[in-house]
């Protein structure tokens, strides 16, 4: 989602609880080796700031998430103003701005999945995980499932990514056995 | 080939010919291939001349306008400036897969294209701008381009040549709009993706302000063996009457037909034996409804439209829809397409960047009227609202996204009209009994 609340009245994530996540106290994610990377990362751009998307993703690899407190490392490393960090930050769907599941699971329903019944791959999942409802973290914290737009593999109906991870093919029969092996 | 499944004897394998082969995807399976061998040669090889090659070649852009490479490359002059070769690999288009497979498999070949490409724009550093999304196709390049860096292909003294040529990954984070070219540019400076306004165009002021070429991943993975075999070889392929679509395509094939996958023909391909005898047609007991041949953007084809269609980009123009980027989308018989019309609109209004109004408020307003169509809560009216909305979306915005999430409402409406109005009609038959409707809808 690249907006703010969405007029299409098809929100594809439940709200989480925002709010409730702090950061703090805050320990920097760019030091020693993580700082060395970033450090080889900007060498390969004219401008601090084109280092933007890959030190946000160091940051949620590290931390599973992107809190306010990282935005403003970032912005410090990059020399560009934390408000301007949260603004591209929001832009991309990609960016967790709260804690989520240890297995984040990404359901394509676009079109041509759709057609292929990946509805009911969601239904399956909701269901089977536990996590109640889209955008929803499972009591256990093991799993939070949302919807996505094409995942760009829709000959392999209906796609699904975990964390890093694509799975393909999966049917709603197919998805407590994919559950049960991530623990 | 057919990946998943293997070559079908009909297609023409020249990019797909290693998709399967896990062996094609290291430095040295690649060179074992004949990889490198262009790259070696265009190293040597002035760019203006690599620039006349590719025009003379025909090659037109595979990510879904179809410009011609050569001219757009022949924009790039040996000014002195620093100039930016790019590669978007940020396929996001519904429908389309195909960019993915040559990633996945063959990661060489793109870096070959792309490290060609620079040389031959007057680059000495190109990014490939990856999608988030693609973590798999994203380790297989990065690893490539790793391989070729210590390997010498690239760096300061690529191939021996004593030219510099620097090719980085970049990964995007979930934004269907960074496929728009522009937008890109912003993603990869690390700004929001919105596109640009045009003029200027990325020949003048591109990626961080300079002269840019950018190019699709299929188009670039199709240039070293242009290059390698010359462009008189090129041209063999293609209708013999049609001189303005030269070469071999990739399309992904989904939805309900019988062998999704991969698919590389010859442009002037008939279409109906490509859904028929390639993919296998219909599931069993089922009959095809509509067709989407190019990504999700592009006018919907009835079956009967769709089987007497020719597959190269004045082919499908004539039946009244456009090649796009080859991915080729079936409906069968089962399918609701007032549903699925809708939930395409969706996806457009999900993936608006929010610059422009009319995208802005028309994918979402577009968006509202379809699901309550959908839902049987609609009225005739609805139809002249939505080809009005359709009509301020089209050719009004700084990108064609707002255009292309009017494109199947106004052909669906078109060609599908009986169902849209079977939603109607059943919503009139329900108001008729007091408080059925609600109940309905609820």
């Amino acid at each position: 989602m690249s907006h703010g609340p969405s007029a299409s009245g098809g929100a594809l994530v439940a709200a989480p609880p925002h709010g409730a996540h702090h950061d703090e106290p805050y320990v920097p994610v760019f030091t020693g080796q993580a700082r060395a990377e970033l450090d080889t990362i900007m060498s390969r751009y004219p401008s601090k700031q084109a280092a933007l998307l890959p030190a946000l993703w160091l940051v949620q690899d590290a931390r599973g998430w992107v809190s306010d407190a990282s935005m403003e490392e970032v912005a410090n490393a990059l020399d560009i103003t934390p408000a301007y960090v949260k603004g591209v930050t929001t832009f991309y769907t990609m960016y967790h701005q709260h804690p989520v599941g240890r297995h984040f699971i990404q359901v394509c329903t676009t079109t041509p999945c759709n057609i292929c019944g990946a509805e009911d791959v969601v239904k399956s999942l909701l269901e089977h995980s536990g996590c109640g409802d889209l955008g929803l973290t499972s009591a256990d914290g093991r799993f939070t499932v949302i919807e996505v737009e094409c995942l760009g593999a829709c000959g392999f109906p209906t796609p699904i990514m975990i964390n890093n991870d694509f799975v393909e093919s999966v049917t709603p029969e197919s998805v407590s056995r994919i559950l049960a092996e991530r623990t | 080939m057919g990946y998943p499944h293997g070559s079908h004897p009909r297609e023409t394998p020249i990019l797909s010919k290693y998709f399967g082969d896990a062996g094609a995807r290291t430095l040295d399976g690649w060179r074992a291939r004949g990889g490198y061998d262009a790259l070696q040669q265009a190293l040597a090889t002035d760019p203006q001349e690599l620039q006349m090659i590719v025009k003379d070649s025909g090659l037109r852009g595979r990510g879904g306008a179809g410009f011609p490479t050569g001219l757009k490359w022949s924009f790039m002059k040996p000014d002195g400036k620093i100039h930016y070769m790019l590669c978007n690999a940020d396929e996001s288009e519904p429908g389309t897969f195909k960019d993915r497979e040559i990633m996945r498999w063959t990661p060489h070949g793109l870096v070959e294209g792309v490290a060609l490409a620079a040389h031959a724009i007057y680059a000495e550093t190109a990014y490939i701008y990856i999608r988030g999304e693609f973590t798999e196709p994203y380790a297989h390049v990065t690893r490539a381009v790793e391989e070729a860096y210590a390997a010498g292909v690239l760096g300061a003294n690529a191939m021996g040549s004593g030219k510099r040529v620097d090719v980085h990954v970049h990964r995007g984070a979930g934004a269907y709009i960074c496929g728009e070219e522009t937008a890109l540019m912003n993603s990869l400076e690390g700004r929001r993706g919105n596109p640009r306004i045009k003029p200027p165009f990325p020949a003048i002021a591109g990626l961080f302000g300079r002269p840019t070429t950018i190019n699709n991943v299929e188009t670039l993975a199709t240039v070293p063996y242009i290059i390698k075999n010359g462009a008189e070889w090129y041209k063999q392929f293609g209708r013999p009457d049609n001189p303005k679509s030269i070469g071999t395509k990739l399309f992904s094939v989904c939805g309900n037909i019988t062998r999704p996958g991969n698919y590389e023909v010859a442009l002037g391909f008939p279409f109906k034996d490509f859904l028929y005898d390639l993919c296998g047609g219909p599931l069993p007991g089922r009959e095809i409804k509509a067709v989407i041949p190019g990504g999700s953007s592009v006018p919907i084809l009835t079956r009967e439209e769709s089987e007497a269609a020719i597959m190269d980009y004045e082919g499908f123009a004539a039946a009244g829809t456009l090649l796009g980027s080859g991915g080729v989308i079936v409906f069968d018989d089962k399918q609701d397409m007032v549903r699925q019309i809708a939930r395409l609109v969706r996806f457009y209004a999900h993936e608006s960047c929010a610059q422009c109004t009319q995208c802005r408020e028309g994918t979402a307003w577009t968006l509202r009227i379809m699901e309550r169509i959908r839902d049987g809560a609609g009225t005739a009216e609805d139809f002249d609202t939505l080809l009005s909305i359709a009509d301020n979306m089209t050719g009004k915005t700084i990108c064609v996204l707002s255009d292309s999430c009017a494109t199947p409402v106004v052909s669906g409406l078109k060609k599908f009209r009986g169902e849209f109005e079977a939603k109607i009609v059943a919503n009139r038959a329900m108001v008729t009994v007091p408080g059925a409707f609600r109940a309905s809808a609820a």
